[in-house]
């Protein structure tokens, strides 16, 4: 491949992704830990065919909620360590939108293929292609906004030696609201009582104001711990 | 070019780090900043570089009359070369040349180019994380190389080079300065090219 002269932020987000997709990089080991998630649960509540089906969107809500927080804690400590976290903060473009892009890269290398693996492993649990729609659906609009709260505990930690309990601790209380109606819209998808739009929508704008916010919290985190 | 530092005194965890420090630096100027273990010279350069919010003073660059942005005309090299081991030499050049690019300059050098300064040219391909430290240090100071930036903070550069990478680098730091350049460096040894300045932490 010959270098190519590319904006910043595309250099960036070409960087991350590449990283991810190489040996020891988050983008495989959170598809292989979400199999196994799903692959345990019967294992636990037994194989009764119809409650898996009630509860199977459920599972994969979790299955992939605690896959992705896997992956986080390296998000900025990796850079952090070898030194280029010190580095982007003398480009051009302003820390907010570095974070956005970090946190686009990891998803797309690591939440990417969570969805992607979702309608199969949604077969294992006695889901209808109907709720496996709705599945994909709620995590392809929801795990963004996990990736970036994600990113925000990611910058708070940056600095704590082996911070990844810590970050689960400040992350996944905040991930409750996504995991409600991310979970109410997927079994909304197959039947019920509540229709299959409000749910998704409010999912949509939980996601959409994650989008405007949690940049501008991870980079005033990362501002301030760099001292 | 022209770098101004008035009264800077910096703060950490407490305890006054650094203390009403002031020098100026025109082009072709190059500071050496010596001192003892935990004296400060890298809470100095990291200052310098706005990684360290500064409790006084002042630090402008200035090109003739206009005050330019700190940040985009500096090169900071600290302990941590600043590349992933996963990837090639020349995709971490690469990066980094594109990043921190501004406005293409006419002394950015191409990455075969910056290599081959550094002596470096035959790990163009190879992955960051196989070569040797020395290797390692001289792949980071080929991205001084690629992007042109007037302002150099060089945190031990000599660290872990050789006798001839040493004279490469005091080459290349010639250059620069000669080139308009300006160069602080805080180190314990001695650089290999006759500095303008030294101060005394």
């Amino acid at each position: 491949m010959t270098p190519a002269s590319t904006s910043p932020l595309w250099a960036l987000f070409l960087r991350e992704w590449r990283v991810a997709r190489r040996i020891g990089g988050s983008g495989a080991m959170g598809v292989v830990f979400f199999l196994t998630f799903v692959t345990l649960v019967p294992f636990a509540i037994g194989a009764d065919p119809n409650l898996l089906a009630r509860i199977g969107p459920a599972i994969l809500w979790i299955a992939a909620l605690m896959a992705s927080l896997l992956s986080f804690d390296r998000l900025f400590q990796a850079d952090a360590e070898d030194g280029s976290l010190d580095l982007l903060h003398l480009g051009s473009s302003p820390l907010e939108l570095v974070v956005l892009i970090k946190c686009l890269a990891h998803w797309a290398a690591s939440g990417l293929p969570l969805i992607l693996a979702a309608p199969f492993l949604g077969l294992m649990l006695q889901q209808e292609p109907i709720a496996l729609g709705g599945v994909v659906a709620t995590l392809l609009v929801g795990t963004p906004a996990l990736t970036l709260i994600g990113g925000i505990g990611a910058a708070a930690t940056v600095t704590v030696r082996r911070g990844g309990l810590l970050m689960a601790l400040l992350v996944l209380p905040l991930t409750i609201p996504i995991l409600i109606f991310g979970v109410s819209a997927a079994e909304a998808a197959s039947g019920g009582s509540v229709p299959f739009l409000s749910p998704f929508l409010i999912l949509c704008a939980i996601t959409l104001t994650a989008f405007a916010l949690c940049p501008f919290a991870a980079a005033a985190a990362l501002r301030y711990l760099g001292e | 070019m022209r770098l101004c530092v008035e009264g800077l005194s910096v703060q950490r965890a407490g305890r006054r780090i650094i203390d009403n420090i002031g020098f100026k630096l025109t082009e072709g100027e190059a500071l050496v900043v010596c001192g003892r273990n935990g004296a400060g010279k890298s809470t100095l350069l990291r200052a310098l570089a706005g990684l360290l919010p500064t409790t006084q003073g002042v630090i402008s660059l200035n090109r003739g009359v206009l005050e330019v942005e700190l940040a985009q005309n500096t090169h900071y090299l600290a302990h941590a070369d600043g590349m992933k081991l996963a990837l090639s030499v020349e995709e971490n050049l690469n990066f980094w040349a594109n990043y921190l690019a501004g406005p293409s300059h006419p002394r950015s050098q191409s990455i075969p180019q910056a290599l081959s300064i550094v002596g470096l040219t035959h790990a163009l391909r190879a992955p960051f994380g196989a070569l040797s430290a020395g290797q390692k240090r001289r792949a980071a100071l080929a991205r001084l190389l690629v992007v042109y930036r007037p302002l150099w903070l060089l945190d031990e550069p000599m660290t872990a080079l050789d006798q001839a990478s040493r004279a490469r680098l005091a080459q290349a730091m010639r250059a620069h300065c000669a080139e308009g350049g300006i160069i602080i460096v805080a180190t314990h040894e001695p650089l290999g090219f006759v500095t303008t300045r030294e101060l005394a932490l």
